[in-house]
């Protein structure tokens, strides 16, 4: 079997042209991962730049409310453009600048990576294309312009189901034409490898900090920690540091959308099962001929029929659990957050906070629980508005 | 001789493409056949997938008619067993698909019913040589031929994907996807003296080969080419009354690369 593997999960399937540029990624990770200067100059612009560390923030008037574990915020949202994508694309931008690229090229669904993306490569000098699938593009109508304005080009993709896999597939073949000067700035942690380990090792820093703070905070190790899942990225972040402490739940929230016994639902761990896709052995969503199934979320960000190898072996092996979170729990936690804490959260992390509101009151108050909040909800007002039945213009 | 072997032994084979079930199973039959007449030595079909990602807009669009048409990999296998019925087909028959049907299928079943109906061999494009290990061997055991693709960024890699080559290697002209190319830059004799100088098994080109031209100057550095997209095309304009027009297409392209 190959290298990158979690388990069984993970793994290097794709098409041969890239190979030799995937093992160059790997060696050049590994060499920047033991450089100090490489180390340095990372941790700088996480600190001047993205403005970490990112606060863990009591939720006193929701534990209140709530009336179980005491309730914390990581807050992701706080970072520079706004959600947890930042890690990694200064990470990786950094890494590809180092390998000699000019170019980065990325996926997006909600339009965060690829907001994030266009930053770090406005930062760094590179030139930036961005694959956005269309119906994400007039879902995100405000991100598409905010990339332009960082001097990135965005492709509206028009293909399959016009959302975030077919966002992926059209930058995989755009990999294939030009890798010479162009990195693929992947946005979770999914593809081949090493794309999962090293979008897991830029997002690490979330639970690197928030042990350290939740220690500091309460002398104890929370009861469980919750993020949203797509294809995994700020949720590996939050678990990775507390894998080893066992008695910390590590919990995965997915898009149920209308719900996960309905056929509009992208929830990949309740309804997927084993298979090859974009590069990796996981999860998927896919039909009795092994075809990839259409997905469905209100988040743009989570509407991707597959999870990252890494969280399909933390399944498999127990050690976390994902739960489906439906578009109106998200949205009525999306509200509550609001109201509650006077926190506007991304939709894609209101799908935790929802989780949260069902799991925190079977807690005892001496427990904490850390809800990921990977990003800011001023993208989804407009959405949200419409969900309710109120058209405002962006 | 295998099949395989046999098509390249008559001087530059022509090898082409056709997504099975587009417009429907029957007409890939006659499409199929057509090819087989008009001089076609290997023919692929291809495998209906959702997300194709090797794959340009002109095969994307056949996968996604096929599929809407309701094609399944059980279908396309029936196909295989009718058209192996039919005396006069002589050309080999291998199946071009993505890895996650074959593993959604299982592998044990696949290269099972494969080997039955009398296929050939399998090309899968997201399985490179790293990743054969878990599917080659089962293949092997049913006499199926994994075939290897080499593309032009794969340098050193090419001795070894080559050494462990079966059926034919698939040589890929250029960067990108599938789809026609103007020109085609790759210093593809060298590519292949590579190849030839680690296996024995025949080396065709593909990937943006559309005119005769093309093709005459491509099989002075190998013993095959491949061509998809352009037969597609076909497909898509013509739909059910494609037959003739692909018929003279690929004689003329056959003709082309007669030395």
């Amino acid at each position: 079997m190959s290298k990158g593997r979690f388990g069984q999960f993970g793994g290097q399937y794709i098409p041969e042209t890239l190979m030799n540029e995937i093992h160059r990624l790997e060696a050049a990770y590994e060499e920047a991962r033991q450089d100090e200067d490489f180390q340095t100059e990372l941790a700088t612009l996480l600190r001047e730049y993205a403005g970490r560390p990112s606060l863990l923030y009591f939720a006193k008037k929701m534990t209140e409310d709530l009336g179980g574990a005491r309730v914390y915020l990581k807050r992701e949202d706080l970072n520079h453009t706004g959600s947890h994508k930042i890690n990694n694309v200064l990470g990786q931008a950094l890494l590809a600048k180092r390998m000699g690229k000019t170019r980065v090229i990325a996926e997006t669904g909600a339009g965060q990576h690829g907001v994030a993306a266009a930053t770090a490569a406005a930062l760094l000098g590179m030139e930036c294309e961005i694959f956005m699938g269309k119906e994400d593009t007039e879902r995100q109508a405000l991100n598409v312009y905010r990339m332009e304005l960082l001097g990135a080009k965005v492709n509206a993709v028009t293909t399959g189901t016009m959302t975030l896999k077919d966002a992926v597939n059209e930058a995989m073949r755009e990999w294939t034409t030009r890798v010479d000067d162009t990195h693929y700035l992947l946005g979770s942690v999914m593809g081949p490898h090493p794309f999962p380990m090293i979008v897991r090792d830029f997002q690490a820093v979330i639970s690197r900090e928030a042990r350290a703070q939740i220690l500091e905070a309460e002398g104890r190790l929370p009861a469980a920690v919750l993020a949203c899942v797509g294809g995994g990225s700020n949720a590996i972040g939050m678990f990775y540091h507390f894998i080893e402490d066992e008695g910390v739940r590590l919990i995965g929230c997915e898009a149920a959308g209308e719900g996960a016994d309905t056929p509009r639902n992208a929830a990949t761990v309740a309804n997927g099962s084993l298979g090859v896709f974009h590069g990796m052995k996981s999860y998927f969503c896919q039909d009795e001929q092994g075809q990839i199934a259409p997905v469905y979320s209100i988040s743009a960000g989570l509407d991707y029929p597959g999870i990252g190898p890494e969280h399909a072996h933390l399944h498999a092996s127990g050690r976390a659990e994902y739960v489906p979170v439906t578009d109106e729990e998200a949205v009525q936690g999306f509200e509550y957050l609001s109201v509650t804490e006077g926190i506007i959260s991304a939709i894609e992390s209101a799908h935790a906070v929802a989780y949260a509101r069902r799991l925190v009151p079977t807690l005892p108050p001496e427990e904490n629980v850390i809800i990921c909040l990977s990003g800011r909800g001023d993208k989804d007002v407009a959405a949200i508005a419409r969900y309710r039945g109120r058209e405002v213009s962006e | 001789m295998s099949r395989i072997a046999e098509a390249f032994d008559h001087g530059k084979a022509f090898v082409g493409f056709v997504t099975g079930g587009d417009p429907s199973l029957e007409k890939t039959r006659e499409f199929v056949l057509a090819m087989a007449e008009a001089g076609c030595d290997l023919i692929e079909i291809g495998v209906p997938f959702s997300d194709p990602i090797a794959e340009g807009p002109v095969i994307q669009e056949a996968n996604l008619r096929a599929l809407a048409a309701g094609t399944t990999v059980d279908a396309l296998f029936g196909l295989v067993a009718d058209l192996r019925g039919v005396d006069s087909l002589e050309a080999p028959l291998v199946f071009l698909t993505y890895l996650n049907p074959v593993y959604h299928y299982g592998y044990e079943a696949f290269f099972t019913r494969a080997a039955q109906v009398g296929l050939d061999g399998i090309i899968i494009p997201d399985l490179p040589f790293e990743e054969q290990g878990e599917l080659k061997p089962v293949a092997r055991a049913h006499g199926v031929d994994v075939i290897s693709l080499i593309a032009p960024t794969s340098d050193e890699r090419a001795r070894a994907i080559a050494e462990d080559a079966d059926g034919f290697v698939y040589l890929v002209s250029s960067m990108g996807v599938t789809g026609v190319r103007a020109e085609i830059k790759t210093d593809l004799a060298a590519i292949a003296a590579r190849i030839k100088a680690a296996t024995t098994v025949p080396v065709a080109v593909g990937f943006g080969i559309h005119s005769p031209e093309q093709a005459a100057e491509i099989a002075k550095t190998c013993d095959g080419v491949i061509v998809g997209s352009a037969i597609v095309k076909i497909v898509a304009e013509h739909s059910a009354a494609a037959a003739p027009h692909i018929a003279a297409y690929v004689r003329e392209m056959k003709d082309a690369i007669r030395f």
